[in-house]
Formats: structure tokens, C-alpha cells, sequence
């Protein structure tokens, strides 16, 4: 992505009176997508938008990134308020509730409603489809899709004594390693952790659901109108939060999510959970040998289906709709969603995409990719309600309360429960 | 006790405060320039690089952030400096009823600053269909309570004498403004520009509500969607970054040090 | 003897400027109190005259008033911690010590940057284990902090970045005001033979007064007016443990969309803001006597 100076000046003098768009074409596509600092990322996606752009000289599209998912659905929501919001917009899966309720979204299976497009949308992994649906419905179309998974260190592992091919499958197991991996220098402070799960904020939260799963339950249902916070299986799993930290196999206290890559880089932490999505950052940036596992599991294997969904805002002409609609098949090709897969690590969303020879080519050079996939089986929805935000945001308190020392896994638990059941109680 | 001992210690103790105080500072300029790996391990002899500027500004559209930011201090520098000074030359020069009770409600904004309402203005601007516009960004800070404050105070300082012998030669309000007022307020339209180019190239919290594309954003606006920390972050990357988006200021700050720190304090203590 | 302001003049130099002040901070502080009586509405949930409901919320909100407590905890340490240090920098700089020019360039520094980019620079200079605060404690054997993940540090993590980028700016007005003690006080004083200690407190201080002031009222505007740095490093957490108020504002208005409680919650602002204002005002003629 070049931006050249003298774009600078149209561009400014378009924002200062507002983004007028030229009805030359038959339709103008603004396109809002989250992403990090991981500039490859950026770049591919907007190499993808720049050729379908080339496709289709009739229309326009800008591809525009606004922050990291929480931002960019509070951007793409501020934006539809003002009754300026992007046409299409990769959201969080979790914000369906949401961006239904604020009456912002299409039902996708209103407009692609023939029966090849029935057939294109049955073609997608049906657990990425469980919360890209609602009432029956299909509001969205599964893209930048991950699931966390289990990310070692080989070299870590040969120096415990720990076999490099066999990371632990079960959170037992996960101690037991753990253990033999944490190294402490002779003042006896902690030089390399044996693992690292994010416990704070919202991806706190989204590993928290993969270790309700493999306790076999669920954080929420397809209603979006249930939260299951308080159960045996969420207080197990944050007592194997705490348990970590006292058994010294993991840091304790709150974990950030945006350090954790880089401490596993760093050799800070032998091995970490986290999403699939950074697999080419750790490719790109590892100096040692490393592999990925499933999570490890309470009674087998489990994780959270997470990322992020294509959806099409209202209001929209029937020419923004079928331009969404075509931009959005393109994206999902095979030969797109394969080199999008191939430039971060997501899940590619269709069975296709794995056929085609790039993939099988990279899967062959990293055999690392297929993890993700293979786990799939085992996932389950990501917490998702009405009222996401204030929702999660007591789920996120009750995590965030047990892992810093300030209370009980129970207690914590049930109060949040308290909180989330009486703003959900508004929608049963 | 001697006093050269004495004068010893404190130049080292004062030394070491200084150096800890940039600390921060410096290991981020230092990181900026270094590749990635050395990051969270410091090397005296790590090789130089600018390899992370040049990424960083191909990574994001950060001329068009600059331009923007550059767009919205002009605007609100100009409108702050001519509103400003009518309304302090009318509170000084003339006599109307209320005077002292607009005066009061003017400076209510010194206490309660815009991004105190957030949330209102937001949807005033969302009502009147100027959010993610640059003109949105800077209306709320178009008159400033304490642009107004600082030039009654000057203004107040100029001999009445000088403004009757303007009027017995015939100059008229704007004469007398123009030739006056204004002449004599030099200093502190300098020191005031400062300050309001400094605060609002800074000013985050608000450009982040109203703005949603990148042809309005201003650096900071830029800077954080940048450094959002969804996958994995490049510490080097972020810093040149950082630094770029802030370059211009501190270069200036270097180079024109004392007068701005003269200014600065002008602006303050009047 | 000021003439009357003509309505032509009144209009043109009046008109603009107030209407736009009005419009952005007047308006919308009456706009909050109307909209905090009504209910958040969206397409499942229909507008409606809610009454006293919203406030009602704020007494049963234990995250309010955490935040309450934060804000405070962050004002008064914040504050009183950055005037201190901002006098200390001042007198060194003032001093005739050697290098003064690099002492002020460093204190001054972190004044000119960005909040937003002193809370990236201080992110990856926290961050446990790998950041340059846990390398430079690794050097002296001592356990890596993890200031941003623990409730017991966060909130004073948060309060250092602040007074390091606050102190600064501070100090330069405290430079002017030292600058401006005549000198042949200082000299009275020492041939009366008192010590620089007791020329500093007998002297120079009362003298600082009116700079303190100004300063303090800064200093705690600032503090209720910059949260850009919890929504870099924190947003908000651990466990709401460093969340400030116009950072739940913000959270609680564009993050979950709930626009009346936010309108609620500026009205509590607003509120505080006019009391710690009366109160200031009392402090401030109540030292204006004592002169």
C-alpha cells in the first residue's frame, strides 16, 4: 500500500468538507476492516481489494482500516448512526446481536437468494456459519475466521526433556510441562514462564470460552439472549487459570493479549495460546523451532471459534448491494481466501480453498496451518449476546477479578452471572 | 562541609534525574532505529537501521494523517486567534448590560472543556451530518475560553491614553484594534499560537469519535489505529512510528528552545 | 469611561464566537441533564420517559464506583506529585549547575509529545518480562513487575505516565516565577545568614503561591480531561482497576452504546467539576486575604 503526496492533498480536501463520492460509477464501495500493525496483513488485503477493483472498472472500492475489532465495529456503528456507514465491513462474529439490533445489517440471505447462492453459502464450514446466523437467517459471510490455538517452543521443550512432538492435550498434562519448562535464574526470579494465556480484556474472555468448551459446555447460545457464566464448568476453568500461576507454570496476574506473541518471541514464555491468526508473525519472526498443538483441554479437546464476518450495512442501493455481494464472493475464492490464509494464518472459511495448490503448498511447508482447521471439529461460538459490550464486559470483571487476587473464582463468577442475566432479561 | 563537594553531588544528582526522566524517551528513539529483534534486548552494539521509518510510512497513509492535522491547526489557530481577540476587545473597550455575567458563562468553558461532552457534541455533530469531517474536529474548539481570558488580560494592560489619542485622529473601532490592541498583544498571540498548536496536534480522544476514514484522521487518530494490537506487534515499528508522527514538533521544540520555553511561560503567567 | 457596545459591533464581535461556545458547551451540558430522563433507545427498544430511572443506576453501579474512586485516588495523587517534582526540576534548572540546557530539553520533552504517544512508549517500557523497566530489575537480580496486569500497580502506572508528561510543562511556569524573585531578597536573607534551605522556605515559596495555584487548577482539569493513555495501555482494567471516569464515558457511550446512561454520566461530571470549582474559588479568596 503506497500512498503518494499528491494523494494527500485530494484527500485532505475531500475530509475537510466530507467524503463526497463521485456517482461516476455504478457503484462506490467503502469497506471497513479491522487489523493490527501486522503491515503484510494490511497490504494483502488491500492487494485483494485493489484486483477486484481492477475487475470491475464500473465500480470503486476503498478499503479502509479502522483499528482493532472493538474500534472498528464501534467506528462502523458511529458511522451508520450518522447515516454514513461503509457498505461493507468485516466485524466481529460476536457483534451480530449488535449490529442487529441497532438495525444496521442485511440478512445476506435476503439478497443472495438463488439457489446458487444457496449452495455457495451451504459450501462454507458450518462452524463458522453457527453465529454468522440468526432467526434463520444468514446476515454474514465468514472471513478472517481463527480459532486460538497452542503455540510452543521445540527447542524450549528438547531442553526440559519434554518430547518437541508432543505438547500436552490436556490441562494435567499442561502443568506437568509447564513445570519442567518454567527456568528461574539464581535469584530465583522467573526467567521463562512454561505458558501464556491472555487474561485480560476481550481476548481474556475469548480464551476463557475456549476452556469452558473443553469442559463441555457453552458461554452462550445461539439465542444471543443466555449467558452461561456461572456453571461448574467456567468456575473449573478459572480455578486451572489460578492454578497455573500457583503452580508457578504461568505469570501471575492480569495477562495482556498484545505482549503475548512478542514474550514467545522473546523466549519469555515457553509456550502461549493464541490465535491461529498469528501464525505468520511467529513464521516471520522466530528464531527458533516451534510448533502449534490444540489448546489443551479440562475433559478434551476445546476451543472457541472467533474472528470476523463480511456484512453488508443497509442502506445501501440494490448496485452497492449486488457490488457488495460480488466483492464479498471474490474475497471468499478460493484463490483470495487462500493467499489471505497464506499472509496471517486465519482459517480459510470453505473446504475449496484447502484444494487449491497454493494452499496445499504452504500447508506442506507449515504443516503448523492445519492445526487450526483440524480443531474446528472441536469449537465451539465465541460469547455473544445482545448487549455484547456490557455483557462481556462482566465476564471479562469476573476473569479479571480471579486472576489479579481480588476474588473468588465462584463469587466472581456468580456476580457477573447476576449482571449479565438482568441485562439480558430486557430481551427473553 | 566544602562547597565544591557539595556543588559535585548535586551536578551528578541532578544529572542522573535528567537522564532517568528521559529514560523512556530515549530507548524508544533508540529502538525505532534498531531491528525488531533487539527491541526487548538491549545491545550497546546493535546495527543502526531506518528501515522501520520506512515501513511504518509505507504500512499506513501517514502524509495524509500529517496533512490533515497540518489542516485543522490552521483552522482552529486562525478562527481562535480572530474570535478571541473580537471578543476580548469587546469586553475591554466597551460597556454592555451582562457583561460580567457573559463573561462568567464565557469561562465556564475553562472548567468544563469540550471533551468533557463527549457524548452531546458527538450528537450534535451527527445531527447536523458533519461527523468525519475536519471542520467537525475543530468546531467545538473554534472559541476558546482561555484564548479569550489571556487577551482581555493584555488588552486590559493597554494605556487608554494611546486608544483616545487614536480616536481624536479620527481611527475608528477596527483602527484602533488593528493599530492598538493588536500591536501591543504581539508577544502573547505568539505565545498563544504555541500553546493551541501544541494541544490540538495532541488532542486525541475527541478526532477519535468523530473521525471513521483515514481522509480525515488526524496523526494521533493514525497513530493508534496503527498500533492496535489484534496480532502480533512490532515494538520498532510502532516507535518510528511514534516518532514520526511527532517529529516535527520536538525538531522545532530543539531548535527553538528558548523561545519556547519564554513563550510558554508567558502564556501561563499573565 | 468604556463606551456603550453599539448592537451592529455586539453582533459581529459577540455573535460568532459566543453562538459556537454556547452550541459546544452550554447546549450540550443542558442536552445531557433533558437526555438523562430518558431511556437508551434502539430498534428493539422504543424512546421513553424514564424519570429518575438512570440515576437510579449510577447509586447501583459497583463499576462507577470503582471508577469514582480511581478518579479521585488519581487526582490527589497526580496533582500534588507533579507540582512537587515540577519545583525540584525548576530549581535544578535554575541552578548554576553545569548542563542545564540538556536538564530542561529532558524534563521539557515529554510535555511536547502526544499523550498517545508517550502511552505506547511507556506500554513497551512496562511490559513484563521483555520491557525495558523488567530488563533494567533484571540487572539488579530484583522479580519483574507486571505494572500494567496487576490492580495493585496499574492505576499508579497510570499516574506516573501522567505526572511525566505533566511535570514538565509545569515546571516552565515555575522557572518564570523563580526567575522572578528579586534577588535582593534572597540577599537580605543570606546576610541575616540563613541557609539556602531557609531562604527556599521563608523566601522563595510564598513568592511561588500564585503559581501553585495555577497550576494545581491545571493539573486537575487535566486530570479529569486526558484519558487518552487508558484507552492505549489499559482500557480501563485490570478488573476496572484503572479506569477513569471520562474513559467509562467513552466506554460505556461508544463501546456499548448505551447513550443515556453516558449522558447520565456527564451530568455527574459536570456536577463535579462545578463543585471542585466552587470550592477552588473559596480556597482562592480565603488566600488572597492572607496576602
Amino acid at each position: 500500500m503506497k500512498f503518494r503526496n499528491s494523494h494527500a492533498i485530494t484527500f485532505g480536501i475531500a475530509g475537510l468538507m466530507g467524503v463526497s463520492s463521485t456517482a461516476l460509477s455504478a457503484a462506490d464501495l467503502e469497506f471497513y476492516f479491522p487489523v493490527g500493525v501486522n503491515a503484510p496483513a494490511v497490504a494483502t488485503i488491500q492487494e485483494l481489494t485493489d484486483e477486484w477493483a481492477a475487475m470491475n472498472p464500473q465500480h470503486t472500492v476503498k478499503a479502509v482500516y479502522a483499528g482493532n475489532y472493538e474500534e472498528t465495529t464501534t467506528k462502523a456503528l458511529t458511522a451508520a448512526n450518522a447515516g454514513q456507514p461503509p457498505q461493507v465491513a468485516v466485524l466481529l462474529s460476536i457483534d451480530l446481536f449488535t449490529l442487529i439490533e441497532e438495525d444496521v445489517i442485511l440478512p445476506i440471505s435476503d439478497i443472495a437468494n438463488s439457489d446458487a447462492d444457496k449452495e455457495w453459502i451451504a459450501g462454507f464450514y458450518p462452524g463458522f456459519m453457527k453465529d454468522a446466523q440468526f432467526e434463520g437467517k444468514t446476515y454474514a459471510i465468514p472471513f478472517q475466521r481463527s480459532t486460538p490455538v497452542f503455540y510452543y517452543n521445540k527447542d524450549a521443550f528438547r531442553e526440559a526433556g519434554l518430547d518437541p512432538e508432543a505438547p500436552p492435550a490436556s490441562w494435567d498434562e499442561m502443568i506437568e510441562a509447564g513445570k519442567a519448562l518454567t527456568v528461574k535464574d539464581d535469584n530465583g526470579n522467573v526467567t521463562r514462564w512454561g505458558t501464556r494465556i491472555p487474561t485480560l480484556g476481550l481476548g481474556g474472555a475469548w480464551l476463557f470460552g475456549g476452556l469452558v468448551v473443553s469442559k463441555g459446555d457453552v458461554l452462550t447460545t445461539e439465542t444471543g439472549t443466555e449467558a452461561r457464566i456461572d456453571t461448574p464448568a467456567t468456575v473449573a476453568s478459572l480455578e486451572f487459570l489460578l492454578e497455573l500461576a500457583k503452580q508457578e507454570v504461568m505469570a501471575p496476574g492480569g495477562i495482556t493479549w498484545g505482549d503475548t506473541p512478542k514474550a514467545f518471541l522473546e523466549g519469555q514464555t515457553a509456550s502461549m495460546w493464541t490465535s491461529t491468526g498469528n501464525l505468520a508473525f511467529i513464521e516471520e519472526n522466530a528464531e527458533f523451532d516451534w510448533g502449534v498443538g490444540f489448546l489443551p483441554g479440562g475433559d478434551g479437546p476445546g476451543a472457541p471459534i472467533g474472528g470476523g464476518n463480511f456484512y453488508i450495512f443497509q442502506e445501501t442501493t440494490d448496485e452497492e448491494r449486488e457490488a457488495a455481494m460480488d466483492f464479498i464472493r471474490f474475497m471468499t475464492s478460493p484463490e483470495s481466501a487462500a493467499r489471505w490464509s497464506i499472509a496471517t494464518g486465519y482459517v480459510a472459511p470453505r473446504p475449496d480453498t484447502w484444494e487449491t495448490p497454493a494452499m496445499k503448498a504452504y500447508t506442506e511447508r507449515l504443516p503448523q496451518a492445519l492445526v487450526a482447521l483440524d480443531q474446528l471439529a472441536y469449537a465451539e461460538r465465541e460469547f455473544a449476546t445482545f448487549q455484547r459490550a456490557k455483557v462481556t464486559q462482566y465476564l471479562v470483571d469476573a476473569i479479571e477479578s480471579a486472576v489479579t487476587g481480588n476474588a473468588e473464582p465462584a463469587a466472581a463468577l456468580a456476580e457477573a452471572q447476576k449482571g449479565a442475566d438482568k441485562v439480558l432479561g430486557e430481551y427473553q | 562541609m566544602s562547597n565544591g563537594l557539595n556543588k559535585i553531588l548535586l551536578s551528578t544528582f541532578a544529572a542522573v534525574i535528567a537522564a532517568l526522566w528521559a529514560l523512556p524517551f530515549i530507548y524508544s528513539v533508540w529502538t525505532a532505529f534498531h531491528d525488531e529483534k533487539y527491541s526487548a534486548n538491549f545491545q550497546w552494539d546493535a546495527p543502526w537501521t531506518i528501515a522501520n521509518f520506512l515501513e511504518a510510512w509505507q504500512a499506513a497513509p501517514f502524509s495524509v494523517y500529517f496533512f490533515n492535522t497540518l489542516i485543522l491547526i490552521t483552522i482552529i489557530l486562525i478562527a481562535n486567534l480572530i474570535l478571541c481577540t473580537l471578543v476580548a476587545y469587546a469586553f475591554v473597550r466597551y460597556k454592555f448590560r451582562w457583561a460580567g455575567f457573559l463573561f462568567a458563562l464565557i469561562m465556564v468553558q475553562l472548567l468544563i472543556s469540550p471533551e468533557i461532552l463527549i457524548v452531546e457534541n458527538y450528537l450534535t455533530l451527527s445531527r447536523v451530518g458533519l461527523t468525519d469531517t475536519i471542520i467537525g474536529i475543530a468546531l467545538p474548539y473554534l472559541t476558546s475560553a482561555f484564548g479569550i481570558f489571556l487577551l482581555r488580560q493584555t488588552f486590559l494592560t493597554v494605556p487608554k491614553s494611546l486608544d483616545e489619542a487614536a480616536q481624536i485622529e479620527g481611527a475608528g473601532a477596527w483602527r484602533v484594534l488593528w493599530n492598538i490592541y493588536v500591536p501591543l498583544a504581539w508577544p502573547i498571540y505568539l505565545a498563544y499560537s504555541l500553546v493551541s498548536i501544541s494541544f490540538h496536534w495532541n488532542n486525541f480522544l475527541w478526532p477519535l469519535i468523530v473521525t471513521n476514514s483515514p481522509e480525515v484522521r488526524p496523526l494521533t487518530v493514525g497513530l493508534s489505529v496503527f498500533a492496535t494490537v489484534d496480532s502480533g506487534v512490532e515494538w520498532s515499528l510502532v516507535n518510528a512510528a511514534t516518532l514520526m508522527t511527532t517529529a516535527p514538533l520536538i525538531i522545532a521544540f530543539i531548535i527553538f528552545q528558548r523561545q519556547f520555553v519564554a513563550n510558554f511561560m508567558r502564556a501561563g503567567i499573565k | 469611561m468604556n463606551k456603550r457596545l453599539p448592537i451592529g459591533l455586539a453582533i459581529i464581535m459577540l455573535g460568532v464566537p459566543c453562538s459556537l461556545l454556547v452550541a459546544f458547551t452550554h447546549y450540550p451540558a443542558i442536552q445531557a441533564l433533558i437526555n438523562s430522563f430518558w431511556n437508551n433507545a434502539s430498534s428493539r427498544r422504543p424512546s421513553r420517559f424514564v424519570g429518575v430511572e438512570n440515576y437510579q443506576a449510577l447509586f447501583e453501579d459497583d463499576r462507577l464506583a470503582q471508577v469514582l474512586i480511581n478518579s479521585t485516588i488519581y487526582a490527589l495523587g497526580t496533582i500534588p506529585l507533579a507540582i512537587g517534582l515540577a519545583i525540584g526540576m525548576a530549581l535544578l534548572v535554575n541552578s548554576r549547575l553545569p548542563g542545564t540546557t540538556l536538564m530542561r530539553l529532558s524534563f521539557f520533552m515529554p510535555t511536547m509529545l502526544p499523550m498517545i504517544a508517550v502511552a505506547n512508549i511507556w506500554l513497551f517500557f512496562y511490559a513484563p518480562g521483555i520491557g525495558l523497566a523488567s530488563q533494567i530489575l533484571g540487572i539488579f537480580g530484583l522479580p519483574s513487575i507486571n505494572f500494567l496486569g496487576s490492580t495493585d500497580t496499574s492505576l499508579a502506572s497510570m499516574m506516573f505516565v501522567a505526572v511525566w508528561k505533566e511535570a514538565g510543562l509545569f515546571m516552565i511556569f515555575y522557572l518564570a516565577a523563580l526567575q522572578s524573585v528579586p534577588t535582593n531578597l534572597k540577599d537580605a536573607a543570606k546576610l541575616e545568614g540563613a541557609g539556602s534551605v531557609r531562604i527556599f522556605i521563608d523566601v522563595v515559596m510564598p513568592l511561588l503561591r500564585p503559581t501553585t495555584i495555577f497550576v494545581a487548577v491545571n493539573a486537575l482539569i487535566n486530570a479529569f480531561r486526558l484519558v487518552d493513555h487508558v484507552i492505549v495501555m489499559t482500557e480501563g482494567g485490570p478488573n476496572n482497576s484503572s479506569a477513569l471516569l471520562l474513559y467509562y464515558i467513552y466506554e460505556v457511550t461508544f463501546r456499548q452504546r448505551d447513550f443515556a446512561y453516558g449522558a447520565t454520566l456527564t451530568v455527574l461530571m459536570v456536577i463535579m467539576l462545578g463543585i471542585l470549582a466552587i470550592f477552588q474559588f473559596w480556597v482562592l479568596n480565603r488566600k488572597a486575604h492572607y496576602q
